[in-house]
């Protein structure tokens, strides 16, 4: 098995079945997507081949549906509310992992990168089981918080891995220099970690405007968007789904794009360092 | 670096939020399990163990799991044959064009689980895109009926999702291997598939552990796929939770298989940790 | 500028004994950026040629393009009758000491060494029985179990040496392996590479900028700079005749003095003496030794020379004094050591040790 030809390791020639495997895999990953955004301008609906009748017909709907730009609101707001939380307490948590020592701190780092990998449906349970016995009524509150508890470890872990790529010597020039701990922080340290921070909120924002799985059980009356389309799922397929689902394939497009010239913009191609946790970038968990 | 006022300003915050939030629900959870559902819809505080028995006696359930655990095997399986060769591709053979073919595969992540769950949904349908095409070109002349609702659909639309989540900590240690390493290995007289599977391989493992952890852990939680693409048939543990917190209202029950699915996962995650550990050598 | 085969022509060790690798006229360009021009060279059996130049000056490209990891852009490479630079370079009887040693993480010392070995699927007694051999020679059968991490810089470059001389090939290549080091480590690990390539008895190419490393290891240098070679000769030659500027300021220190002959007197400031140069623009190199203190009279036939002391280097051994000459020469001489250099002090040199050499153009 030939995995690498050409005696230049400058020009790798890959080869055949490899290139043709990631031709393969590639257009796997993108048949869905692609499939969902032909149909949401297919007139006959969702399903027939092929499709005919070109229309925005059901963008139309889409617009004029207000059920749906209700949940649109409710989940821009909740993600909001949910960047300010995670970072909130995702920054500090960085910087307590990074660089203080306490008791319990291997349980604390645990703890905090567990919702990352565990199953969403574990994390909402758990915390639908704590605002039973607080009696809390469930709403876009209890949303809210659950998000932000889950979507701390994003925070975390990418402010993490900027503190990592810190250089210590420029903190320590700046105190040799005369500045104080909090001048320091304020005038070396975040600054450097700005771009960590950016990415974490553009991160976690997309993140929530995609949540489901933990949104599912504390939900009240209240809904976001994925959990709009969810409930109408449950009572059939339109094509009006299709096309919010291209709305939302184009926006997360945005965002990622964003995302990904921000860091390679500011150190060259983003390295993922397994620092915490291999996969910084965590899809909606199920 | 800091001072004690300001490391105290800086660990108090998230750990309270940790404790109140991550800590306590996990051991309410625990309680839960061991607690009991009274005829008059109320969560009795009593302690007792019937809900584990019931767990491990009554077949439906540890049926469930077990296929459950099936499917997330087979997830696991598939979406480390589709990424691993995708990651070394990427890493080894794709040159300048590295970075835009990562792009590639990091956007379908970004997109919503429940759209890219619909769409296979409207794809694998009786009257859905695979179907109408297969017998528009006369392939077949009825609608291939195992396509939908069924396990081969939990698993097609999961192993969708985590191909890319197996790519990444694979890709990531690939990518941290040393290329003078590989030209070691050439130099020793290796060829190319010899300093593969001596070199590259071993190197690349604890990606590989990763990668399978999480699409293991995260395909056996699941609920929404098969929720919309399993059918009867296909019915994960996730699913039989879910229904207990809503129409058949038995948290209790649900919270002990709940807490049966968190410690396989956390133990799951501990003999991956150290796995990882003993085979990464940088 | 004379012709890169005629700057191959190094004499003594080379021409006494077979040629195991040319290198014919090799360029090497990524790109636009052209890194080798070229390059024709001949490696002796059994020789220690050093590659020496600058960062940049392709040194380490033309390493890689014999043991196969690049390809020449032209030229050839031929070793035992044969094309080597159409052999892949798992095929070529080359083998290579990383610069970084290149050890794999994953295996134990005695795995790594014996790595080559097990991939041409040898009977493993056989394997054993060399790798054992090896280690001893380097003298680390000791940490035969132990992974490379737990072993010290000098050790894992030992092992990355066992593990390419297990294999007995014809051309060792050595990239820069002892500039990890320090400067202790270094110098003995110079005397015990030269003296373990005079036990195995192949050739080696060794790649450094370090000229004194060059210098005392190696049995000819070729001096490279910016893709092409400035000069190829045995170390005592490359010193006492270099052949251009750059290689006399290269090497060692040197005094460059520019003059012009006319009518069989050589001028250069204020100096001047007979000369067989042909008349016009003449660039010589003085060392520093050649240039001694005058305590009495001038001696027949040499130059006299005064200067100011500008500054002293303190070299343990020797001391290098730079002086200001009446005309605004700045020159270095190197004496032995003394507390009282001051002030302007009397020198003399035999205008025989002032060696001609050709200027070295800017190139681009």
């Amino acid at each position: 098995m030939e995995l690498l030809v050409s005696n230049d390791p400058r020009k790798r020639r890959p080869s055949g079945w490899l290139w043709v495997h990631a031709l393969l895999v590639f257009g796997f990953l993108y048949l869905p997507i692609v499939v969902l955004v032909i149909y949401s301008f297919n007139g006959a609906g969702v399903g027939g081949f092929p499709p005919r009748d070109l229309t925005l017909s059901w963008y139309r709907i889409l617009f004029g549906d207000q059920a749906i730009w209700d949940s649109v609101v409710n989940s821009l707001g909740v993600a909001a509310a949910a960047v300010a939380i995670a970072l909130a307490l995702g920054i500090p948590a960085a910087l307590a992992l990074d660089r203080a020592q306490f008791p319990g701190k291997a349980l604390f780092r645990r703890l905090v990168l567990l919702p990352l990998i565990l199953p969403g449906i574990i994390t909402g349970l758990s915390l639908l089981m704590l605002f039973n016995e607080a009696h809390t009524k469930l709403s876009l509150l209890t949303i809210i918080l659950g998000h932000g508890t889950a979507l701390i470890s994003v925070a975390t872990t990418e402010v993490f891995a900027g503190l990592q790529k810190l250089d210590r010597a420029q903190e320590e020039a700046s105190l040799d220099l005369g500045a104080t701990y909090w001048q320091t922080f304020v005038q070396v340290t975040l600054p450097n970690l700005k771009l960590s921070i950016i990415g974490a909120a553009l991160l976690i924002f997309t993140l929530s405007m995609d949540e489901i799985a933990v949104s599912f059980f504390l939900i009240g009356r209240d809904n976001t968007l994925p959990l709009e389309i969810w409930g109408r799922l449950r009572r059939g397929i339109t094509p009006e789904i299709n096309a919010v689902s291209t709305i939302i394939f184009i926006f997360s497009l945005g965002a990622i794009v964003l995302w990904y010239r921000l860091r390679a913009g500011a150190e060259g191609s983003p390295e993922i360092t397994p620092e915490l946790i291999e996969p910084e970038v965590q899809g909606a968990q199920s | 670096m800091f001072s004690r006022a300001y490391r105290t300003l800086v660990t108090v915050p998230p750990l309270l939020w940790v404790a109140v939030f991550l800590l306590l629900p996990y051991i309410l959870m625990f309680c839960y399990s061991f607690w009991s559902v009274s005829p008059a819809q109320g969560i009795v505080h009593s302690w007792t163990i019937e809900n584990y028995r019931q767990l491990f006696s009554i077949q439906v359930y540890w049926q469930t799991l077990l296929r459950s655990m099936w499917i997330a095997v087979r997830v696991t399986f598939f979406s480390l044959l589709l990424g691993y060769p995708l990651a070394y591709f990427l890493s080894f053979c794709a040159g300048a064009r590295k970075d835009l073919y990562y792009q590639l595969v990091i956007i379908p992540l970004w997109v919503s689980y429940l759209v890219r769950a619909y769409a296979w949904k409207t794809i694998l349908g009786s009257e859905g895109v695979l179907n109408t095409l297969l017998q528009y070109v006369h392939l077949t002349r009825h609608p291939l009926e195992f396509l939908l609702y069924s396990p081969f659909a939990v698993v097609l639309t999961l192993t969708h999702i985590y191909t890319s989540f197996t790519f990444l900590p694979i890709y990531a240690s690939l990518e941290h291997i040393p290329r003078n390493l590989v030209e070691a290995s050439n130099d020793l007289g290796a060829s190319p598939a010899q300093t593969f599977w001596r070199v590259i391989f071993p190197l690349s493992i604890p990606g590989v552990l990763a990668g399978a952890t999480f699409a293991f852990v995260l395909s056996l939680g699941d609920f929404l796929a098969p929720l919309l693409l399993g059918g009867p048939s296909g019915i994960m543990i996730s699913n039989i939770v879910v229904s207990l917190f809503g129409a058949a209202y038995n948290w209790p029950l649900g919270a002990a298989i709940s807490l049966c699915m968190l410690v396989l996962v956390v133990s799951l995650l501990f003999v991956s940790e150290r796995l990882e550990k003993k085979w990464s050598f940088s | 500028m004379a012709t890169s085969e005629q700057l191959a022509q190094g004499t003594d060790v080379a021409s006494t004994r077979s040629t195991l690798l040319e290198v014919r006229k090799v360029a090497k360009s990524f790109g636009k950026n052209v890194v080798l021009r070229d390059i024709s060279l001949a490696v002796a059996e059994g020789e220690f040629l050093t590659i020496l130049g600058e960062s940049g000056s392709g040194k380490t490209t033309l390493l890689r393009i014999i043991a196969g990891f690049e390809s020449a852009t032209s030229g050839e490479l031929w070793m035992g009758g044969q094309r080597l630079d159409a052999l892949p370079p798992y095929k070529r009887r080359v083998n290579t000491v990383f610069q970084h040693y290149a050890l794999f993480p994953h295996l134990t010392v005695e795995q790594n060494v014996g790595y080559g070995l097990r991939v041409e699927r040898l009977p493993e007694s056989e394997t054993a029985a060399r790798v054992e051999q090896a280690l001893k020679q380097v003298k680390m059968a000791i940490h035969a179990k132990a992974k490379p991490s737990r072993i010290s810089g000098g050790q894992q470059q030992r092992v990355a040496l066992a593990r390419a001389l297990v294999k007995r090939p014809q051309l060792l290549l050595l990239d820069e392996p002892l500039s990890a080091l320090d400067a202790n480590l270094r110098r003995q690990m110079q005397v015990e590479l030269k003296s373990l390539q005079r036990e195995v008895g192949i050739s080696f190419v060794f790649v450094t900028h370090d000229q004194e490393e060059a210098m005392v290891m190696s049995d000819r240098i070729a001096l490279l700079r910016m893709g092409q070679l400035e000069q190829v000769a045995t170390p005592r030659e490359i010193y006492s005749r270099p052949a251009t500027a750059y290689t006399a300021q290269f090497i060692g220190h040197t005094n460059l003095l520019r003059g012009e002959v006319c009518e069989g007197l050589l001028r250069c400031g204020s100096l001047s003496w007979r000369t067989t140069l042909p008349a016009g623009p003449a660039l010589l190199s003085l060392r520093p030794e050649d240039i001694h203190v005058a305590e009495m009279g001038a001696g027949a036939g040499m130059v006299r020379l005064q200067g100011k002391l500008q500054q002293r280097a303190f070299h343990g051994a020797t001391e290098l004094l730079r002086l200001e000459g009446s005309d605004g020469l700045i020159f270095s001489v190197r004496t032995g050591t003394r507390e009282d250099w001051q002030g302007v002090l009397d020198f003399e040199f035999d205008p025989a040790d002032a060696v001609p050499v050709r200027a070295s153009a800017e190139r681009d």
